[in-house]
């Protein structure tokens, strides 16, 4: 069984958003970076898959140089080889431009099964999979919550709304979006870590001519729709405050 | 043409549709509005579609659209866009709608934007503004379409009661064509995991927590000040992904949505997913040592700190009384 799981770096959860000059995109070189966390619960789906079916574990991803990172922890944490699209332009491709990218690079290699997150954490297009899928030509499901293959049938369970889930069966070869929770993550052990050192990473330039379906006109901080009171003061004296309030003025004690 | 591509279940129509419908008046600029719904007997949520002030409701029966699937919901969006030749299809951003319509999207080679939650301009010239980086920034995007320009609309971002009616649009069918062989999905019946033993939807107030808790073991100071306040206790996604409360104290799109009287966010970030769940709350606390974090821009009133000295204080407090 031949898996693939595309990846994404990006902004740590701790990071504090800087704009660039021309308020286009964040200041990059202020941003600490890690793996979009539902990427890394598809990476883990991808690893038991191959537990329980062998094969092989190929992560693939499209970004700048900075995002080997991810890529060697990917490997780290037990991926077999890697597959890179590396261009500076696709740091802020919108999903348009990035499954295209990844689709060309993955094309040739015949994938029975391809995981990613349900979205990124940093455009949040909630896209890309998707429309991987359909360059790819295979059928699809988003927001997984379990995953069982027997021969070359998928069956998986999707998320609804409101705590309603749904079992799906479809054939193999196809694209799956994984939602955050769907296992229990691994960390890379110092054994993997030394391991991935000697793992390959191919490098893939970006086709030419790749449109993208939308622009950044402008980033900005959000605007608060409610004034909020701060409360200050020492736990105590917030706390008495607070409480106060919530009794005096909202009446909601 | 606007066209609205409306969502029901079993003939139920799902009121993140009428969001969208009020989302699709303000983007107007002139162009007239018609709302597509797709299923297999869907005469009842036409009716009611029709009473807002559109155009015309068009009604895409087929056995095919009776359980949803990606493959036969796009091949009949395909069907209605080509007939009518919409400059945007609209739609609320459920997970039926992340499901298709970036498959749409695809197949027409044009441009979708998702999760919007403002639209500056109208018309052909609008851009529209939606969340980054999990809510820390927002975006104004430019669509560049080519042909349709799709958009889905955050739930919570239009208000439904701020439909116009109208009196009493057409409702005509709409002719689709579905290949049965190329819908590659074969959905089962839709279920509940467990039993809802808890209903957060009739709490009155509710103590709520984050990844900030850190670890489980600190839940039952957590679940001290709930008994304090007399609240429920519920959750941030992580938390219940983590095992260390039920699924079912899970608020958020994916979980229960909630509107008590007081929610208490305890280390609560804010991302978008949990924010839809509860910003209906009459009034919001949020405690979070992260004072740029998002959930203080729904927060009446806010503490920057740490939970676990802010919490205790709080408890102390209430146990004078």
């Amino acid at each position: 069984m031949k898996i693939a799981v595309c990846i994404k770096q990006v902004p740590t959860r701790e990071w504090q958003p800087r704009l660039n000059d021309a308020k286009t995109w964040i200041r990059e070189q202020d941003a600490a970076f890690e793996m979009n966390e539902p990427d890394a619960y598809a990476l883990e789906e991808s690893l038991r898959l191959r537990e329980k079916h062998s094969g092989e574990v190929v992560v693939c991803a499209a970004g700048p140089a900075r995002i080997q990172q991810v890529l060697r922890e990917a490997l780290a944490r037990g991926a077999d080889r890697a597959i890179h699209v590396e261009d500076d332009r696709l740091a802020a491709a919108d999903a348009s431009v990035t499954a295209d990218a990844l689709a060309a690079a993955m094309a040739d290699e015949k994938f029975d099964l391809v995981l990613t997150g349900l979205q990124s954490d940093d455009q949040g297009h909630a896209q890309t999979g998707v429309i991987l899928a359909e360059r790819l030509g295979i059928p699809h499901s988003t927001i997984v919550m379990e995953v069982q293959i027997s021969g070359s049938d998928l069956r998986i369970k999707r998320e609804l709304e409101g705590g309603w889930f749904q079992w799906i069966a479809m054939p193999l070869p196809a694209l799956l979006t994984v939602q955050s929770g769907i296992n229990q993550l691994r960390y890379a052990t110092l054994k993997g870590i030394m391991a991935a050192k000697k793992k390959e990473i191919k490098k893939v330039a970006m086709p030419a001519g790749l449109q993208a379906a939308q622009e950044i006109v402008s980033l900005a901080l959000p605007t608060r729709s409610k004034q909020t009171r701060l409360i200050d003061g020492s736990p105590a004296q917030a706390a008495q405050d607070l409480l106060k309030r919530l009794r005096e003025e909202a009446r909601v004690l | 043409m606007i066209l609205v591509i409306a969502e029901q279940r079993q003939g139920v129509l799902n009121r993140a549709s009428s969001e969208a419908i009020a989302a699709a008046q303000a983007l107007g600029g002139g162009l007239p509005i018609k709302v597509a719904v797709l299923g297999e007997s869907v005469g009842g949520v036409a009716q009611e579609l029709a009473r807002t002030d559109v155009a015309e409701v068009l009604v895409a029966a087929h056995g095919a659209l009776g359980t949803y699937t990606p493959d036969a919901f796009t091949m009949a969006a395909q069907s209605i866009i080509a007939a009518t030749t919409p400059a945007f299809v609209v739609l609320a951003h459920t997970y039926q709608a992340r499901d298709f319509a970036p498959m749409l999207a695809a197949r027409l080679k044009t441009a979708l934007v998702t999760d919007v939650i403002g639209i500056t301009g109208s018309g052909a010239s609008a851009t529209f503004t939606r969340p980054m980086f999990q809510g820390k920034l927002v975006a104004t995007v430019r669509p560049k379409p080519n042909g349709p320009c799709i958009v889905t609309f955050q739930i919570g971002s239009f208000r439904a009661d701020a439909v116009r009616m109208g009196s009493g649009a057409p409702v005509t069918k709409i002719d689709v064509t579905i290949d049965a062989g190329a819908i590659r999905q074969k959905p089962e019946a839709p279920f509940q995991e467990a039993k809802q033993a808890v209903d957060l939807g009739q709490a009155e107030r509710i103590v709520a927590v984050g990844r900030g808790i850190k670890s489980q073991e600190h839940l039952p100071l957590v679940q001290k000040l709930a008994a304090a306040m007399g609240a429920e206790m519920a959750a941030s996604r992580p938390i219940c992904d983590n095992g260390w409360l039920p699924m079912e104290r899970q608020v958020g799109s994916s979980g229960q949505t909630v509107a008590p009287k007081l929610y208490v966010a305890l280390g609560i970030s804010g991302a978008i997913q949990h924010l839809v769940g509860m910003k209906g709350s009459r009034t919001i606390v949020a405690i979070n040592k992260d004072r740029d974090a998002p959930i203080f821009e729904v927060a009446d009133y806010g503490i920057v700190g740490d939970l676990f000295e802010i919490v205790p204080a709080l408890i102390t407090e209430l146990e004078k009384r």
